[in-house]
């Protein structure tokens, strides 16, 4: 099989999707001739043409609207937002629109859309690109929220999100899109939605995380091995609906839970799956659930945002903390 | 004014146009010949029976509305001829997008009266209704379902269907960066798009003058690239004129089209809304001379198309109807509460079985 970086998995999934399904377009900001800012819809505009690989103008809430109007029609678009600062303006459509269209029509019609945007800090990108807002988007019924953290779980979730018949917001992390490679096979075969993956299984402490911040979670996993604390480490993948049973699962195992974003503190998904602990799982915990997490400030611009980030000695301090709490 | 001169020596690069089209003066009379479809007395008094229709129908929603059986209600009185013109000239497997004062539209495409009053009354299946199915349901946030149209005729043109979007709002809508941005979309890719602005001259108790500075809104589609053009939307003749035509442009692969239909909101805004607090009865009352029912009516009688004894006899059908439709919404059975979670996703994630349990257990004990 052959070894791809995560943003070349994304360009397979597409490209499959696309060859899969007549009915899947692919729209926004230079994605067709330029291949994309990232490069994840490269190649696509050669095969499938102009029409079904659409270079858009530039609106950002034009491409959300868009998308819920060729859904409901039957396409099954995959809208890009070129950096997640920009998806703004697509919330009144996210939130009055796609999420609910099945709802509000009590399903004569449908929004099977995908709207895919790179996700969070650490590649030194201008003010404006580092934005990691997806408990924003976790708080919208009827909308799912999916992130993937390696090139394998891009391309699988990807398929699993194009295919779905409801709208689905994909968050790539962008700090991986290239950092990380594995091994795809380009088979069609997707991964299953609103599951968790447990990335390694774990007795002493449960680590979960989503995204890039999975990349500083393994290495505090390894880190703490070293000291003789077996991590469990969750990647949630997807935030809405999350999989309780999982989280739950594991924390009945451990008693302690560490969960990692790079998003702010105060209202991050963190504090979700804090709060479904607190409630279902209390019983089963042996130390207080900590959250190591963005600081509650604006991401600062890149001379300041590997402070910002979470990194793998407060989630090592954080776990070893747990551990020894009595 | 030396600058001045300079510029008049400039070349002019474009020009553009904006044409203004009516064919009934607002006592009935002729202002310049008819369309082609005129001549079609049966079109001319079903478009007449339908206005008449809207109107009673509203009045009766309001009347269910203040005594506590309907909820907030948006009435067309005044422009009534915009929605029924412009739907009478679609076909059934066109995709209307209205906005939430379109109701002659929909009743025009066979949305059943009670559907219309299932949805004002708090009930999401009134959504479910029995019109085309590919027609949007109302839109809410105001010109937000102007990208949809875009997003429709995007997908009716890659599909190479000869079908049209047809996408209603009003004139506060066009202050939105969402009607340009879909109005912008449809002229790069000559969409087979129609956009109806209902210019009644309010955005609430916001007047046209606040909303722009343009002296048209037709105008603005010059800047999209596509004409647009004033519409009389108090003649009925005139919106279905203009409405056909640019159908049947946008069919023939010609491009989208925008039709600005200037016409008068006689009534509140919905009826949470006292227009007293901003807007004087004389001026309202004046507007009385141009309202459309009344226009076309005057043309059918003096055509000799219509009758006094036809006229008692469309009251009392309607009547029947309305009141008709009135009982069977009001004796449609109110939603099992857990039924708000049947639709959420086309299947409930298990993440949510236990809260929609939890909610119809609440019934069951």
């Amino acid at each position: 099989m052959p070894e791809v970086t995560l943003v070349e998995a994304i360009n397979l999934a597409l490209g499959r999707a696309m060859a899969d399904d007549p009915d899947v377009v692919v729209l926004g900001e230079d994605v067709g001739v330029n291949g994309g800012v990232f490069r994840a819809t490269v190649g696509l505009q050669e095969r499938f043409g102009p029409e079904r690989v659409l270079d858009t103008p530039l609106a950002e809430l034009l491409i959300s609207g868009l998308c819920v109007g060729m859904a409901a029609q039957g396409l099954k678009p995959v809208g890009e937002i070129q950096f997640m600062g920009f998806i703004y303006p697509c919330l009144d459509q996210l939130v009055n629109h796609a999420s609910r269209m099945r709802n509000r029509t009590q399903g004569r019609l449908t929004c099977p859309m995908v709207l895919r945007t790179p996700h969070g800090a650490g590649i030194r990108a201008p003010e404006h690109h580092s934005e990691s807002t997806e408990a924003m988007l976790a708080h919208i019924p009827g909308l799912r929220v999916v992130m993937p953290s390696s090139p394998e779980r891009a391309y699988g979730l990807l398929l699993a999100a194009i295919r779905d018949p409801d709208p689905v917001v994909f968050l790539e992390p962008t700090r991986l899109y290239r950092a990380a490679k594995g091994e795809v096979d380009d088979n069609g075969e997707a991964l299953p939605l609103d599951l968790a993956f447990i990335l390694r299984e774990g007795r002493d402490v449960t680590l979960i995380s989503w995204g890039a911040m999975l990349k500083e979670t393994m290495a505090a996993a390894d880190a703490l091995a070293d000291e003789g604390i077996a991590a469990e480490v969750i990647d949630l993948a997807t935030l809405k609906p999350y999989d309780e049973n999982t989280v739950l699962g594991s924390v009945a195992k451990t008693g302690r839970c560490v969960i990692v974003h790079e998003a702010a503190h105060t209202g991050g998904f963190g504090a979700e799956i804090a709060a479904l602990i607190a409630e279902r799982g209390l019983s089963s915990l042996l130390a207080p659930v900590s959250r190591v997490t963005g600081y509650d400030t604006i991401i600062p611009m890149a001379r300041l945002e590997q402070r910002y980030l979470p990194s793998v000695g407060r989630i090592v301090t954080a776990a070893r903390k747990a551990c020894q709490y009595n | 004014m030396a600058s001045k001169r300079a510029n008049e020596e400039l070349p002019v690069i474009a020009r553009f146009e904006v044409r203004r089209r009516n064919y009934l003066a607002p006592d009935g009379s002729i202002d310049r010949p008819l369309p082609a479809f005129a001549t079609d007395a049966r079109l001319l008094v079903e478009l007449y029976r339908s206005m008449v229709l809207l109107r009673l129908f509203d009045r009766k929603a309001v009347a269910l509305q203040r005594t506590g059986r309907l909820g907030t209600y948006a009435v067309s009185l005044g422009q009534e001829a915009v929605s029924v013109g412009i739907a009478s000239a679609m076909r059934e497997d066109d995709v209307l997008l209205p906005s939430y004062r379109d109701n002659g539209a929909l009743l025009w495409r066979g949305v059943k009266p009670e559907e219309i009053l299932l949805f004002w009354g708090g009930d999401e299946r009134g959504n479910h209704f029995s019109g085309p199915r590919h027609d949007f349901p109302f839109c809410v946030p105001v010109g937000s379902q102007a990208p949809h149209a875009a997003g429709v005729a995007y997908a009716l043109k890659l599909r190479k269907e000869p079908r049209v979007a047809v996408c209603l709002f009003g004139d506060g809508a066009t202050s939105k960066g969402d009607v340009y941005e879909a109005m912008n979309f449809a002229g790069v890719h000559k969409l087979p798009l129609v956009f109806v602005a209902t210019n009644n001259q309010w955005a609430i108790s916001v007047p046209l003058r606040l909303q722009t500075g343009a002296e048209t809104l037709a105008q603005k589609a010059i800047a999209a690239g596509f004409s647009g053009e004033q519409v009389d939307g108090s003649d009925v003749v005139a919106m279905r004129a203009a409405a056909e035509e640019a159908i049947a442009a946008a069919r023939d692969g010609k491009g989208p089209h925008f039709i600005e239909a200037v016409t008068y909101r006689l009534g509140d805004h919905t009826t949470s809304d006292d227009a007293s607090r901003y807007r004087s009865a004389d001026a309202v009352q004046a507007h009385w001379k141009e309202e459309p029912i009344a226009r076309l009516r005057s043309l059918l009688v003096g055509r000799k198309m219509w009758t006094k004894a036809e006229e008692e006899q469309l009251a009392a059908e309607c009547h029947e109807r309305i009141e008709a439709a009135v009982e069977r919404y009001l004796k449609t059975p109110p939603r099992r509460a857990e039924t708000m979670f049947d639709n959420l996703y086309a299947e409930l994630p298990e993440a949510y079985a236990e809260q929609r349990r939890e909610l119809a257990g609440e019934d069951d004990a």
